[in-house]
């Protein structure tokens, strides 16, 4: 195995370790290698071995669910699921031409021309999303990038600037800029001299001058260096005009009154950095390829409504909510993915600490609205190519489209994506309302387009989606502490799995995770059984 | 707008530990818009506020909305809102599937938005105060108990 002349090569190394230390050790040396730091995913659970005839209901055809069930028959079991909707995916979702959206109170015809959408939930995954990435590589899912920080989009707050927008990349080599002026007069001062060592002021001068792009006497200040980062008032070109024009800075106190230290902030964590990925075509090529392997056990268009176990196994009754038939389904084991909102109101038969473990789980609230325009005038006429762009009204930010850069024809901005305020005073307002408000509230960016280029709009306020009633699961440090274990704790043959019962809320690593861990219990407990 | 913390500044003993959870900043950062929307201002008067935040999951009739097992409760026609402390309780402190609103409405907007429902909606017309809403911050009352669709 290991050539005992040559040291041996990582990849053998880590085969080594995984086969005499099994998967903890092969984790740990993973990390100490820089392989694995950035997530908990370590593979697929490869579980097998399941008593023949062992039987799992999955309740729910989200990601969670699906996973489940595929690696689950994987490993014996003969699997089937129950999903209250009439399609697959769950949370992993996009709208189409031709697509009805359902929500309390209305419904919408998508009218997008062929090969536009919107991702209502999920659209972005992160580098470190291991888990997600793996699966998508598995079941043949493509990815493309997805186009995060962009620094010629925009910045506007109503009371920043007049209103009008600023680039991003201005704003951020201002701030950094005058941070850096005002760092280096307080090292200059001597106020630093008994935080510091004169060896760490000397470099930090030397830093703040090359960070902040200051000029010889330390100040920050229109000139060409700071041109390099910010842009031109003309920019360099050929022949007898070739020479750049700098253009003028912001003063300090533009600059704070724009808070862009929040989107500095913002694309910074771990969650947010580039590089970041997205199916082509759609978030929902996921579910759709999970479908692929695990849709034939899928029973759509059912709605669970009471859940119960004893010894011998589980039961749930449900609702056929086309034909309004009821039945029940009997199984060995089951793992349940029906988000909170809606499983708070069941018939469960399950502990108390659970049931309040449940209860104690409000969801938040927000919104996506899909603005078809005739042509990519940000391309054209803004040099912005993916991206976002940040207000303060109550859309949050427009979000320009990752994929078919430089096409012709009509594409879909992202018009809106609050959480919080924002998003409740969008979803308040019927459909046609938010698509108007959209328009209003994002014409801030691109006012001589945004509303004649406009062709039509799509949109969903996650509240009123009828099978979740919310959008994810909010959790708190006190409420994590009081009641995160009791809710994934497997209780008799029952285990709850999905976004909810992971620390990664909100994101479709939780729920794949969370699934893994579930499944890989429930295995655990039924070989025992 | 500005601080999300609204009630962290009036030394609201009872009602610190859940200002400090806010549904904006969770302790795990999720995927979300990031800086700013969030922070849009919200209206003073109890009609305004109902629209601008009740209505989208109670609907407009605050008829609430959904089917039986997936159900948004109404507002309108509920005797629960009889005692008016008890959507107090679920305003401060969440309950089900809703969230608390201490980080997004004042003391204020939240006695004016239960005063509007209890008289627009229902038919209780004694109107709820900053004071109620003091007093059941400091007694810090548990959560009634709910099937949370009803
Ligand atoms: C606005 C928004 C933005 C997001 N952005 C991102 C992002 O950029 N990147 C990312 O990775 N993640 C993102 N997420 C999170 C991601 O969508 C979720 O974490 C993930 O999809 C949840 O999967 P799940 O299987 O746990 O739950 P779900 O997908 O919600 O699946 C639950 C399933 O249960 C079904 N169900 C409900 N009630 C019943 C019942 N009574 N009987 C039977 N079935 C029932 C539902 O119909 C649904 O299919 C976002 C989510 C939202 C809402």
């Amino acid at each position: 195995m290991i050539d005992s002349l040559n040291p041996p090569t990582r990849r053998q190394l880590l085969t080594m370790i995984g086969k005499t230390g099994g998967a903890m050790a092969l984790y740990q040396a993973m990390t100490v290698l820089g392989h694995a730091a950035d997530s908990q995913f370590n593979g697929p659970p490869k579980l097998s071995g399941a008593r023949p005839g062992s039987t799992v209901l999955v309740l729910g055809a989200g990601l969670a669910g699906m996973l489940a069930a595929l690696e689950l028959t994987k490993a014996g079991y003969k699997v089937q699921i129950l999903e209250f909707q009439n399609r697959a995916g769950g949370r992993n979702y996009s709208v189409r031409g031709g697509d009805t959206i359902t929500e309390l109170g209305s419904t919408q015809q998508v009218q997008f021309a062929p090969g536009n959408y919107l991702n209502p939930g999920p659209w972005r995954i992160p580098y470190h999303h291991r888990t997600v990435l793996h699966y998508c590589k598995e079941l043949g899912v493509e990815l493309e990038h997805f186009a995060q920080l962009n620094h010629n989009a925009f910045i506007h707050r109503k009371d920043a600037y007049g209103g009008k927008p600023q680039r991003y990349r201005d704003l951020y080599v201002d701030f950094k800029g005058h941070v850096a002026e005002l760092l280096s007069k307080s090292l200059n001062a001597g106020a630093l001299d008994t935080a510091v060592t004169a060896e760490d002021k000397a470099k930090l001068f030397q830093a703040m001058r090359e960070w902040g792009v200051l000029d010889k006497s330390m100040a920050y200040t229109k000139g060409m260096h700071v041109g390099e980062q910010r842009g031109w008032e003309r920019a360099p070109g050929g022949g007898v005009n070739g020479a750049p024009i700098p253009g003028d800075v912001g003063t300090l106190s533009d600059t704070l009154s724009t808070k862009v230290w929040e989107q500095i902030g913002f694309y910074t964590e771990h969650v947010m950095q580039t590089t970041m990925f997205q199916p082509k075509g759609g978030m929902d090529h996921i579910g759709k390829a999970f479908a692929a392997k695990v849709g034939k056990l899928i029973r759509y268009n059912t709605k669970v409504t009471k859940i119960a176990q004893d010894d011998k196994g589980v039961s749930a009754s449900w609702v056929d909510t086309k034909t309004g038939a009821t039945g029940e389904t009997h199984a060995d084991w089951m793992v349940c993915t029906i988000p909170a909102p809606v499983l708070n109101q069941m018939d469960f038969q399950i502990s108390e600490t659970k049931k309040a473990a449940i209860r104690a789980l409000p969801y938040g609230n927000s919104v996506k609205i899909g603005l078809e325009m005739k042509r990519r005038f940000w391309e054209t006429d803004y040099a912005i190519y993916g991206g976002h762009s940040f207000t303060d009204q109550p859309i949050g930010l427009i979000s320009y489209p990752t994929g078919n850069f430089f096409g012709d024809g009509p594409a879909v901005i992202l018009g809106a994506y609050p959480f919080g305020i924002g998003a409740y005073m969008l979803a308040g307002m019927t459909p046609e309302k938010r698509i108007a408000a959209a328009l209003d509230q994002g014409q801030v960016f691109h006012p001589a387009e945004y509303k004649s280029e406009f062709r039509s709009g799509a949109t969903v306020a996650w509240s009123r989606m009828p099978w979740i009633l919310g959008c994810c699961a909010t959790w708190t440090e006190e409420s994590r502490e009081k009641h995160y274990q009791d809710l994934v704790a497997m209780e008799g043959r029952i285990v709850l799995a999905g976004e909810h019962c992971s620390y990664y809320g909100c994101w479709q690593e939780g729920a794949l995770l969370s699934s893994l861990d579930a499944i890989t219990r429930l295995h655990q407990r039924a070989l025992a059984a | 707008m500005g601080s999300k913390h609204k009630f962290g500044l009036v030394g609201f003993a009872a009602m610190t530990a859940l200002v400090a959870a806010t549904c904006a900043k969770p302790g795990f950062a999720q995927d979300r818009p990031g800086p700013s929307g969030g922070d849009a201002a919200v209206a003073a008067s109890g009609k305004e506020i109902f629209e601008q935040i009740c209505q989208a999951c109670h609907m407009p009739d605050a008829k609430g909305g959904g089917e039986p097992g997936a159900r948004v409760p109404a507002l309108a026609g509920n005797k629960n809102l009889a005692n008016k402390d008890y959507p107090i309780i679920i305003l401060l402190k969440g309950r089900g599937g809703m969230p608390w609103f201490t980080d997004i409405l004042t003391k204020e907007q939240i006695a004016a938005v239960i005063t509007y429902v209890r008289g627009h909606f229902n038919d209780y017309k004694d109107p709820v105060t900053v004071a109620d809403i003091e007093r059941i911050g400091v007694a810090n009352p548990p959560v009634p108990d709910c099937n949370c669709g009803h």
